[in-house]
């Protein structure tokens, strides 16, 4: 959802898996609507793991355990390898997660989250253990991440990493602007490469 | 540092966006089904148009089912996508070869076999298997469905410039080795996360050697080993496979194009980022036995001690075990990976004079209608019916479940495809991958075999 980003404070719901991929995110069965609800992705997210074959939820899964909730999925190393699909973003975003803290993200899923407000924040695999360690003795442990400054804090340790988001980008999260909007203002310089450029391309 | 990629990157900038990513400009813009609804819903509720509808070529492949495509589609959802990105294009103005049009198959065979995609282009679409366009020598990479809305509005993508990587394999590869194999010794080396952030230019005399379906096969695999893109400097292999294709430079324009690219390369003094080598002689006809495609082996080798048990559990598989003489319930010949007249080719070569192994479902799907008429022209329809094999309909098939063709829960699957995630082919599907080769042996002797004891 388009939102002005600045500083988030919330609780988290912790997955300490690694390799987590999209297929698992949301399976490819969800892939079949040609319309971007991002409810209907959410109510999806997890879907395998997250419900039983006959629909059921399965009570194993962080996501039915009333203990953890919050804006934020903290999850293992390599979020969001395999499959580009965006629907994966969307179903992040769809369930209400404004930022999933990892020490790695597949390259293109990084980016489709950034692309739907979602903010990835990636942090030292030290940190992250520490703060699976965190959750797991207080599932309300909370965790702040401030835009402006680019830090993350767990606040139960005090314990704080700075994280990379390059300025554009940082710019239309805080400002709800999207890469499209931004585009389309730059119509005369497209143009203007297109008469310029070399004409064997 | 004037790399290939440097050059082929920088000739498309349009502008350097403040603090930000680069303006890139966009040669060619795919568009299946599954990834482009929202994103036209998208241009609607802006109230735009495509700013470059003849860059933008579309076709349905997921969801088109591999028999019958004269009739309507039966599962009515898959049906509703097929026909939104019909009505889509038609609104938008966009090329479009529906299903049963001469044109239609995957888009990444389609693409270069009718010369849309050539050397030197920016081409993007909303499906990780673009990196399989790279083999033209092209920077190639898949996109969300953000940025096809994205390109659609502007022709344009924003994006931060990646980091460059060669990939030298030096040498020739064994008999039964092929460019799918050296893929998935590559991932298996480098696992699926060795490339990220990587764009991949593959090097070396075993990669100058393969033909341009081998090097489609390879760079469509780019993208499992965490690479944004993989491409293949173009030379004499690329300009006879594009000339005369239908949309390639005809007469004078050719000569000029020919020209330009034969200027694409790496300069000798080169700076990648990050460079690794390997030799064409270590490598083995491949097989995974886990849950990513990074999780193989050689085929006469032994599942690893320390696989991840998850994986192996899924798979039905012991650490230590060898997979050689295991059964298979079905084999899968297609994808874009391995769907075209190359992979058919191979594995006539392997069941000419044999037969199918009874039990068997095999699948062999051509990855578009022009490799089924390449098939029939070469009469290797008539080798694989002798053989007890049928061929379906162009499409992506069983590579994931989405259409009819799907694995059951348990079933083992063996296929050309690139993925053997947890369900990819159907809830429960086990998958292993491995080149037509490899696929063809098994689907004569029904148990996992060595493409080199035939
Ligand atoms: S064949 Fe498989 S990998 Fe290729 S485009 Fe189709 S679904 Fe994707």
């Amino acid at each position: 959802m388009k939102q002005k980003f600045h500083i988030i404070e919330s609780s988290c719901v912790p997955l300490p898996l690694e390799n987590v991929d999209t297929d698992q995110i949301i399976p490819a069965r969800f892939l079949k609507a040609t319309t971007r609800d991002e409810r209907y992705f959410g109510e999806n997210l997890f879907r395998d793991w997250r419900f039983r074959p006959d629909g059921s939820p399965e009570p194993g899964f962080v996501l039915n355990d009333p203990r953890y909730h919050g804006d934020i999925l903290v999850a293992g190393r390599n979020f969001g390898s395999g499959s580009s699909r965006e629907h994966a973003a969307w179903a992040l975003a769809g369930y209400g997660f404004k930022v999933v803290i990892s020490s790695f993200f597949a390259d293109i899923h990084k980016q489709n989250e950034l692309n739907n407000f979602v903010l990835p924040v990636v942090v030292s695999e030290d940190f992250l253990q520490e703060l699976f360690a965190t959750i797991a003795a207080d599932p309300s442990a909370k965790v702040r991440v401030d835009v402006p400054a680019q830090t993350v804090s767990n606040l139960a340790t005090g314990r704080s990493e700075s994280f990379e988001l390059n300025a554009y980008k940082k710019y239309c999260l805080m400002n709800a602007l999207d890469d499209i909007d931004y585009l389309v203002m730059q119509k005369d310089q497209t143009e203007t490469y297109e008469k310029t450029r070399n004409h064997a391309l | 540092m004037n790399t290939l990629f440097d050059k082929m990157w920088d000739a498309h900038v349009v502008q350097h966006v403040k603090d930000g990513p680069d303006q890139l400009y966009v040669d060619r813009l795919y568009c299946h089904e599954v990834t482009s609804p929202q994103a036209f819903d998208g241009l609607r509720a802006r109230g735009l148009r495509c700013f470059r509808p003849e860059r933008i070529v579309c076709m349905p492949d997921h969801n088109t089912p591999t028999h019958d495509q004269d009739k309507p589609i039966e599962d009515p959802v898959s049906r509703k996508q097929v026909e939104t990105l019909a009505a889509n294009a038609a609104e938008f103005g966009l090329t479009h070869y529906g299903m049963m049009d001469p044109r239609n198959g995957i888009i990444h065979v389609v693409g270069p076999e009718r010369g849309l995609s050539l050397p030197g282009m920016t081409i993007v679409c909303g499906d990780s298997h673009t990196s399989t366009h790279g083999a033209v020598g092209a920077i190639a990479f898949g996109i969300g469905t953000s940025e096809v809305e994205m390109v659609m509005a502007s022709q344009c993508i924003l994006q931060p410039k990646p980091r460059s990587m060669r990939i030298r394999i030096e040498g020739t590869p064994g008999p039964g080795v092929t460019a799918k194999d050296l893929a998935l010794y590559l991932m298996q080396q480098l696992t699926t996360s060795g490339a990220t952030g990587h764009f991949v230019e593959y090097a070396g005399s075993a990669v100058r050697g393969l033909s341009m379906e081998g090097r489609l096969t390879l760079c469509n695999l780019s993208i499992e080993m965490g690479a944004r893109g993989g491409f293949v400097a173009p030379d004499e292999v690329t300009f006879a496979y594009l000339k005369d294709k239908e949309f390639a430079p005809k007469g004078e324009a050719w000569d000029r194009a020919v020209a330009y690219w034969r200027t694409l390369r790496s300069g000798d003094d080169a700076i990648f980022d990050r460079e690794v080598s390997f030799d064409a002689a270590d490598i083995a006809p491949m097989i995974t036995y886990g849950t990513n495609p990074g999780m193989g082996m050689p085929i006469d080798g032994t599942v690893p001690a320390d696989a991840a048990p998850k994986s192996l559990q899924y798979m039905g598989f012991q650490p230590g075990e060898r997979l050689l003489g295991k059964p298979v319930d079905y084999v899968f010949l297609g994808a874009c990976t391995n769907g075209r007249i190359e992979d058919f080719r191979a594995f006539a070569s392997v069941v000419q004079g044999r037969k199918k192994a009874p039990g068997v479902v095999a699948w062999l799907v051509p990855g578009s209608w022009e490799v089924q008429r390449q098939i029939v022209a070469e009469g290797l329809d008539r080798v694989l019916a002798e053989a007890g094999f049928a061929i379906r309909q162009p499409g992506c098939s069983a590579c994931l479940g989405m259409n009819d063709d799907k694995v059951p829960a348990g079933k083992y699957c063996l296929a050309t495809s690139n993925r053997n995630f947890e369900g990819r082919q159907g809830p429960g599907a086990r998958t292993l991958l491995a080149s037509p080769l490899t696929v063809a042996a098994a689907a004569v002797t029904g148990v996992i075999t060595d493409p080199r004891s035939l």
